[in-house]
């Protein structure tokens, strides 16, 4: 079938990309002009340890056979280990993981369904009320920086007003669910831990809500000016001369058209929003991956770095190539 | 005299752009009798895609009806809600386009577009109205099983019209308005449109306003035509009559500059541009390339009157016969 060949195609487009992101991540690692073992031994160690230390961590070798074998290693599922923990990279990474996942859909949620609505409405209402304020929240929302968006709002409704709790995952007080997903939410779903998944809801609000905030905007903004264009097209007047109600001719007829475009950028924003988990989580004390990242660059525990990048760059990819089929599925002009 | 089905009266259509106010349509009058075949002729941009929509009531933004009344059935449609318009759209009045690939909805299928139609006329689910497509989809000549499944970027230029044809005529609607149904097609796809559309109407007995710049095309298919030039109406008469004795100095130029057997070209040939219509020349719109321009040309709207029976014009060359 046409749908399936399309899929093959993408899928092998993606693993050459995944090498061309592991190729770079290994150049610009190795290239700095950085001493990992000097950052783990501390400047006075004696020669001949450094030199084990070198050993140990394959440094000793030329880069390209330490390449080769970096390749061998991912295409076996092995990240390595990390400097900092001396745990597998992967088993970090598995970890921390959840935690931005559960962010980053909570945040990919409230964007969706927040952005095309205030878009459609913006479009419907040209030049009222509604579009001058989605035109004002989405100003901000783009150029407000996380970190502070996130301030105000720990400021206002976590110091202030008292309605939600401020950093972490969980209260104090709250048993965390059985670990099954990592995802707090998930895990208390199936644990049947009711009391948990509320707190970690109002725990997820906010950190939500402000990572969310730039994708919203963006998502927003398209939505409007691409549903504004389909309004004006042909088949539109189509729909209205075969006497089409309004609220078909928009909802039927319009906004699978107006999707269109809004796909890529949901897309592309989740790229952002991966960029964002790293303040998002650093502000909210979450223990995410951009976390983890965060702090394996400031050790740099190469392979900690190089693992973690990796397999954001695979998130992604696989996002964009998701964001492709559900683009196939929706206009029959993409499959071919 | 047969009844009526459509008068124009006086209807006013202006369009608010950053460049002024357009006034596309000039209190234009004029009438369709029943089961007729009423031809609308004029270069582009002389306001016939505005009347046609002026009629189903869909000039939206930035344009406006300001003036006038449209008459259909008995029933003024400028004063008609919205909700009433749309029980009329598609049943009683129907439109078929000029673009065809581009008035389908690129992510539907095809039949699904046409079931659409007659299931909101028949006020049932559109799965349940999979004969009926089938139907419509044979009587335009195309296979139902097959075509019914395409998307319209999989369709040519001339399946995409039989299928808004089908779909026009799938209520049988009393009135049929094609705008320029066959300008966008192919010379030897034209003609099968053409014929296509005559067995349908001739079947069926709708009333039809056929839009176009084809003289040639006019001639075969109408009973009655109507000149516009620059948002008004110079001249009316039967085909025959028209063609035998154009009396508006426009449309004697018009027939003058009749293109040959399949030339596509717009109509041409008479010295001058067609006006802007921000800034329409006064008077009689013609006069600034009108040979027989005389000095009331220019001061006075020349009214519509009848000449011969059923033969109008608006021209101060014929202005004795009423003083
Ligand atoms: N949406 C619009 N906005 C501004 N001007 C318009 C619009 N639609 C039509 N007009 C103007 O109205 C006039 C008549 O247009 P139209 O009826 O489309 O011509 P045609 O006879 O070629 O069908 C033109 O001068 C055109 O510029
Ligand atoms: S009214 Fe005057 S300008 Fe207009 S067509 Fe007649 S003669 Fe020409
Ligand atoms: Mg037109």
């Amino acid at each position: 079938m046409k749908l399936g060949s399309y899929i093959l195609k993408r899928s092998l487009l993606m693993l050459l990309v995944m090498f061309g992101v592991l190729a770079i991540v290994f150049a610009i690692v190795h290239v700095i002009p950085a001493d990992p073992v000097g950052a783990l031994l501390g400047g006075n160690a004696p020669p001949d340890v450094v030199e084990r230390m070198k050993e140990q961590l394959g440094l000793n070798k030329p880069l390209f056979d330490q390449f080769v074998d970096y390749v061998w290693g991912v295409i076996h599922g092995n990240l390595g280990n990390s400097i900092q923990s001396g745990r597998q990279v992967i088993q970090d990474i598995a970890e921390y993981f959840p935690v931005t996942l559960q962010l980053a859909i909570a945040s990919i949620i409230i964007s969706i369904f927040l952005g095309i609505f205030l878009g459609i409405f913006s479009a419907i209402y040209r030049n009222r009320w509604i579009d001058h304020f989605s035109r004002i929240f989405s100003i901000l929302g783009v150029s407000m920086p996380v970190f502070w968006t996130g301030l105000i709002l720990l400021l206002v409704f976590y110091y202030i007003l008292g309605w939600l709790p401020g950093t972490g995952q969980l209260s104090l007080f709250v048993i965390p669910p059985e670990k099954i997903t990592g995802m707090i939410l998930v895990d208390s779903l199936l644990d049947g831990n009711w009391e948990a998944f509320w707190d970690g809801l109002r725990h997820l609000i906010l950190p939500a809500t402000v990572l969310g905030y730039a994708a919203t905007a963006s998502i927003a903004r398209i939505t409007r000016a691409s549903m504004l264009d389909v309004l004006n097209q042909d088949y539109i007047r189509t729909a209205k001369a075969k006497g089409m109600p309004k609220r078909i001719v928009i909802y039927r007829h319009a906004l699978k058209n107006a999707l269109i475009p809004v796909i890529t950028i949901i897309g592309l924003t989740f790229g952002g929003l991966l960029e964002g988990a790293v303040l998002t989580e650093t502000v909210f004390g979450l223990p995410g991956l951009g976390r983890y990242i965060v702090n394996a660059l400031l050790v740099l525990d190469y392979p900690a770095i190089m693992g973690g990048t990796l397999f954001i760059a695979l998130v992604y990819s696989l996002v964009n190539l998701s964001v492709d089929l559900i683009y196939a599925v929706i206009d029959p002009r993409m499959r071919v | 005299m047969k009844d009526a089905i459509l008068t124009v009266k006086n209807l006013k259509v202006v369009f608010h752009t950053y460049r002024g106010t357009v006034h596309a349509l000039d209190r234009i009058n004029f009438t369709v009798l029943k089961n007729e075949r009423f031809g609308i002729i004029g270069e582009t941009g002389c306001g016939k895609s505005v009347t046609s929509l002026a009629i189903m009531r869909l000039i939206e933004q930035p344009g406006e009806i300001v003036e006038g009344e449209i008459v259909f059935d008995g029933k003024d449609l400028v004063k008609t809600q919205e909700s009433i318009l749309n029980t009329i759209r598609g049943r009683e009045i129907s439109m078929i386009f000029q673009e065809p690939l581009s008035s389908l909805n690129p992510v539907m299928k095809v039949g699904f577009q046409i079931g659409e139609s007659i299931a909101k006329i028949k006020n049932t689910s559109i799965k349940s109205c999979r004969q009926e497509v089938f139907e419509a989809l044979k009587a335009v000549d195309l296979d139902p099983t097959r075509v019914s499944n395409l998307y319209p970027h999989e369709l040519s230029g001339g399946m995409a019209q039989r299928i808004m044809i089908a779909m026009a005529l799938s209520s049988n609607p009393k009135l049929l308005i094609a705008d320029e149904p066959t300008s966008a097609l192919d010379v030897t796809i034209q003609a099968q449109i053409m014929n296509l559309l005559d067995d349908l109407v001739s079947k069926m007995n709708n009333t039809v306003i056929l839009i176009t710049h084809d003289l040639g095309v006019a001639a075969q298919f109408c009973d009655k035509i109507m000149i516009m030039y620059a948002g008004t109406v110079v001249e009316q008469a039967k085909t025959e009559e028209l063609f035998d004795n154009p009396l508006h100095p426009y449309t004697k130029g018009l027939l003058k500059a009749i293109p040959k057997v399949g030339n596509r070209d717009k109509l041409t040939g008479i010295p001058g541009s067609v006006p802007d219509l921000v800034n329409p020349p006064s008077g009689c719109r013609f006069h600034p390339r009108c040979p027989y321009a005389m000095k009331i040309c220019s001061v006075e709207k020349p009214p519509l009157t009848e000449m011969n029976p059923g033969h109008l014009v608006a021209c101060h060359l014929y202005g004795d016969k009423n003083g």
